[in-house]
């Protein structure tokens, strides 16, 4: 069917007839003007922060309701494959078949042959993940060729600190206090591996790298008295995968900074549909009750409003935080912090993640005679929305930390580095990676899809990739070692693996073709983000997220003409039929043999 | 096209030859041995015939559509003499080894008569000339589909297992006849068992206008039917003694003791 059916109403009307046996949606570049969230009205509610025993008037969504164009379309069961097709020359195909052998005519139903199509989605994992881990855990025990039904998502967080870290040494770090500027990562939407989120994901990745880029020089420089980590957190929108990890591996001193050392949390939510309005700061009214955090938080908020001549707003003390990757540390701990988000209650975001989240929406728009090389560097309204963002993230975070007020104006954002990151991150990743990545990574010519999926094998995910290495080129520096120190800096002095991260990047291009690599070192770590349950194997849990992806087979479809059954039973009748007739005609001659060929045989003498 | 259409052309095409061998082949050793020579020789011929196809192919305009259909004709009729060379050569084969058993045998009759030989190889012709035309398409009507997506007839599997059944039958009759020429040194016979097979093969270009080509395929099919009934030792007289269930007198009368 055409994008415009996709809709819940539709869906489940197809879900409660028998006589449909899939679906296919031919996707559109642009949403329906109403808006489409397949995502809940209320996301992740049941492992964010308020329950009946923490804020029982704001759980469930009581007091703001955050997505009110949720459908949960993603959240149903269905029983038969939802295929998702590009509109290019195969699919016109499809619906020229369509036009040519099913359309009814002058009201009369179409005349066999009539069009078909096949979907193959094999999966292997039923019912729940409790079920299929269950049966996973047992192939792996008894069987000599395990075969798993299903995988749990997972990927990896990515930090950094300003200042360095003994990343082999665990636990509470003494004299260390650590303000946390967080983003998220991914993105999802109703179907597998699409999910272009750039208003929901995106914007904050750009926002939160361009601060870390403007941060990075003067923090060095004058060094703040607090420690800043910029963490970016995979997996939130499966109940806070990458967030809840770091947060259990804080609790059990399997982090390298835990909850006590953690000062406070700045994260950027979604901020890419500001439009020059106000930003608003939303923060925990619950934890706020407590006047030690609430004078805490008030300062923060102060000390952010004063950064940059920009328009701020709180929302009302009431109203719940939205969700954020902070809620899973407020669970824990009333740390304080705020949420810097473009929406004062409901998000304005009408693609909540949906395929629909793209560029478009964002109206990034190019002027058509443009390459893609000058795609990149066109300043974009959105671009230079993102870059005041990101300078107000940068100073607050430094002003947060300690920095001294007359460094403040140093810290400026990059609206080039902006652009640079928005295009590539939300259209061609190639292009943008050309002098930044590392000789490992792949090239890929689709736009990037934020979808966390699985790791077998334990690779990292080429978006997560791109963020580590990125965060890596600009807060890192150069050092002269060659590719086997720099894969083993471990005997070279002044060098050390606890401390930092080494990566042997490719360099870019010259105009003969040829690289120049060098050797980075960073304090950029990757940090596993599996959900706990994993861990703890409870598959039922109701703390940790326990989403799984199930195992499947080669996805395809095919399409062909399928002929009226009354013509199938006749040639099988007919066959059976000359079958018969042959064999009965041959056993007849073959008795009567001798009389039939006899007139070779010299003839009889007769008698008069 | 499913199962019920896999198995309804299976039966076309291969009813009656699977009849044949059953009921009159089977239960011989030496039928069936020379049934599978036959066979051999057949494919024989087609292997010849397709590497000189291959050959030319690579070396002709891939692009060229009227190139690759002159080439394609010049293949099938290149295949065909090929395959009545072979014919030929299986007679020729046949007839040596027919001196050989007589010599080896310990009886004085031959054991099996060029007659039989005849029927046994064109019997085996036809098994492997049919398994080659039509496996293919058998194998593709068991899925669930039909052709015509493209603007195709939807007959095409059952018009291909009806040829595919003419032209099992039209082997076994032209080697009967084909035999007998060589017997008796009837060039002209022979000259028109190689025109009526080049004729059939021909005709398959007409498709897809099937009846274009399986209605003369089927009206050549009877004509050889009753050449080859003639040159067996077949008669009216006899048909009609048979049909008319009058064989017992006839037989009877006809044994007396000489």
């Amino acid at each position: 069917m055409e994008a415009a059916f996709f809709t819940r109403s539709t869906m489940v009307k197809m879900k409660n007839s028998s006589r449909v046996a899939g679906v296919a949606v031919i996707k559109s570049n642009t949403g329906p003007t109403e808006g489409f969230s397949p995502h809940t009205s209320c996301p992740n509610q049941n492992t964010g922060v308020y329950t009946e025993h923490y804020g029982p008037e704001l759980a469930n969504c009581n007091n703001t309701v955050w997505n009110p164009l949720g459908n949960g379309l993603s959240y149903e069961d269905f029983a038969f494959p939802i295929f998702s097709l590009k509109d290019d020359n195969q699919t016109q195909v499809i619906r020229k078949c369509y036009e040519d052998h099913n359309m009814r005519m002058n009201g009369s139903a179409p005349q066999y042959p009539l069009c078909a199509m096949q979907l193959f989605s094999h999966m292997h994992a039923v019912t729940d993940t409790v079920t299929c881990m269950r049966r996973t855990d047992l192939q792996n025990s008894f069987s000599i060729n395990p075969e798993k039904l299903c995988d749990p998502l997972s990927d990896f967080n990515v930090w950094t600190s300003i200042r360095p870290l003994n990343n082999s040494i665990k636990g509470h770090k003494e004299n260390e206090s650590v303000v946390i500027a967080a983003a998220r990562l991914d993105g999802r939407s109703f179907f597998w591996d699409i999910a272009p989120s750039a208003e929901g994901t995106v914007s904050s990745i750009v926002t939160l790298l361009a601060a870390a880029q403007a941060l990075y020089p003067v923090a060095l420089e004058a060094p703040p008295q607090r420690n800043i980590f910029f963490t970016f957190f995979q997996g939130e929108a499966f109940d806070y995968i990458g967030s809840s990890r770091m947060v259990y591996d804080m609790e059990n001193s399997k982090f390298v900074i835990d909850l006590d050392n953690v000062h406070s949390l700045l994260e950027i939510g979604q901020i890419g549909l500001r439009n020059g309005q106000s930003l608003w700061m939303h923060s925990d009214p619950v934890s706020r009750k407590n006047t030690t955090v609430n004078k805490q938080v008030t300062l923060f908020i102060k000390s952010v409003a004063s950064s940059l001549n920009l328009s701020l707003n709180e929302p009302s003390a009431t109203q719940a935080l939205p969700p954020s990757s902070f809620q899973r540390f407020l669970r824990v701990r009333p740390v304080p912090g705020l949420v810097l988000a473009d929406h004062q209650a409901s998000f304005t975001n009408r693609y909540y993640e949906s395929l629909y989240d793209t560029a478009t929406y964002l109206n990034v728009t190019y002027p058509s005679d443009l390459s893609p090389e000058q795609q990149l560097e066109y300043e974009t309204e959105a671009a230079k929305s993102l870059t005041q963002v990101a300078t107000l993230v940068a100073r607050s975070i430094y002003k947060q930390a300690g920095g001294e007020d007359r460094f403040l104006n140093n810290i400026t954002a990059d609206t080039k580095t902006v652009t640079l990151f928005f295009s590539g991150f939300n259209i061609f990743v190639l292009k943008m990676c050309t002098n930044m990545c590392a000789p490992s990574s792949s090239a890929e010519s689709s736009p990037p899809q934020y979808y966390i999926g699985l790791r077998l094998d334990n690779t990292v995910k080429s978006v997560t990739r791109f963020v580590q290495f990125i965060l890596a080129n600009m807060t890192g520096t150069v050092t002269k070692l060659n590719q086997s120190q720099c894969q083993n800096p471990k005997d070279v002095p002044g060098e050390s693996k606890d401390l930092y991260s080494y990566s042997w990047v490719s360099g870019p291009v010259s105009v003969n073709g040829t690289t120049d690599p060098y050797c980075v070192r960073s304090s950029v770590h990757l940090s596993k983000a599996l959900s706990p349950a994993f861990e703890l194997t409870d598959y039922g849990s109701r703390e940790y997220s326990t989403w799984t992806e199930s195992r499947w087979k080669t996805i395809r479809a095919r399409i062909f003409l399928v002929a009226s059954p009354q013509l199938e039973m006749m040639t099988l009748g007919v066959g059976v039929a000359v079958l018969l007739v042959s064999l009965v005609v041959t056993y007849f001659i073959s008795s009567k043999a001798e009389l039939l060929f006899s007139a070779t045989r010299e003839p009889p003498n007769t008698t008069y | 096209m499913t199962a019920a259409v896999f198995f309804g052309c299976t039966f076309i095409a291969f009813g009656p030859a699977a009849a044949l061998f059953l009921l009159t082949i089977a239960r011989d050793p030496l039928r069936v041995i020379f049934l599978i020579a036959g066979a051999f020789f057949w494919l024989v011929s087609l292997l010849l015939s397709s590497l000189v196809w291959f050959i030319t192919v690579q070396m002709s305009n891939k692009n060229s559509a009227a190139q690759q259909k002159g080439l394609l004709i010049f293949g099938v009729v290149l295949s065909v003499l090929l395959q009545e060379v072979f014919r030929f050569a299986y007679y020729k084969l046949l007839k040596k080894a027919n001196e050989g058993l007589l010599a080896i045998s310990q009886e004085d009759t031959m054991p099996i008569s060029i007659r039989q030989l005849s029927y046994v190889s064109g019997l085996g012709f036809g098994f492997m000339s049919g398994a080659f035309s039509v496996v293919n398409i058998l194998s593709d009507s068991v899925g669930p589909g039909t052709v015509g997506i493209h603007g195709d007839s939807q007959h095409y599997f059952i018009s291909s297992a009806f040829m595919t059944l003419a032209i099992i039958l039209l082997h076994m009759f032209w080697a009967v006849v084909f035999f007998e020429a060589c017997e008796r040194q009837k060039w002209w016979s022979l000259g028109t068992v190689v025109l009526s097979h080049l004729l059939v093969s021909c005709l398959t270009f007409v498709n897809p206008q099937y009846e274009g080509s399986l209605i003369p395929t089927y009206i050549i099919l009877s004509v050889m039917a009753g050449w080859a009934f003639s040159c067996a030792g077949g008669t009216l007289r006899n048909l009609k003694l048979c049909l008319t269930c009058k064989d017992k007198d006839f037989l009877l009368a006809n044994h007396r003791p000489r």
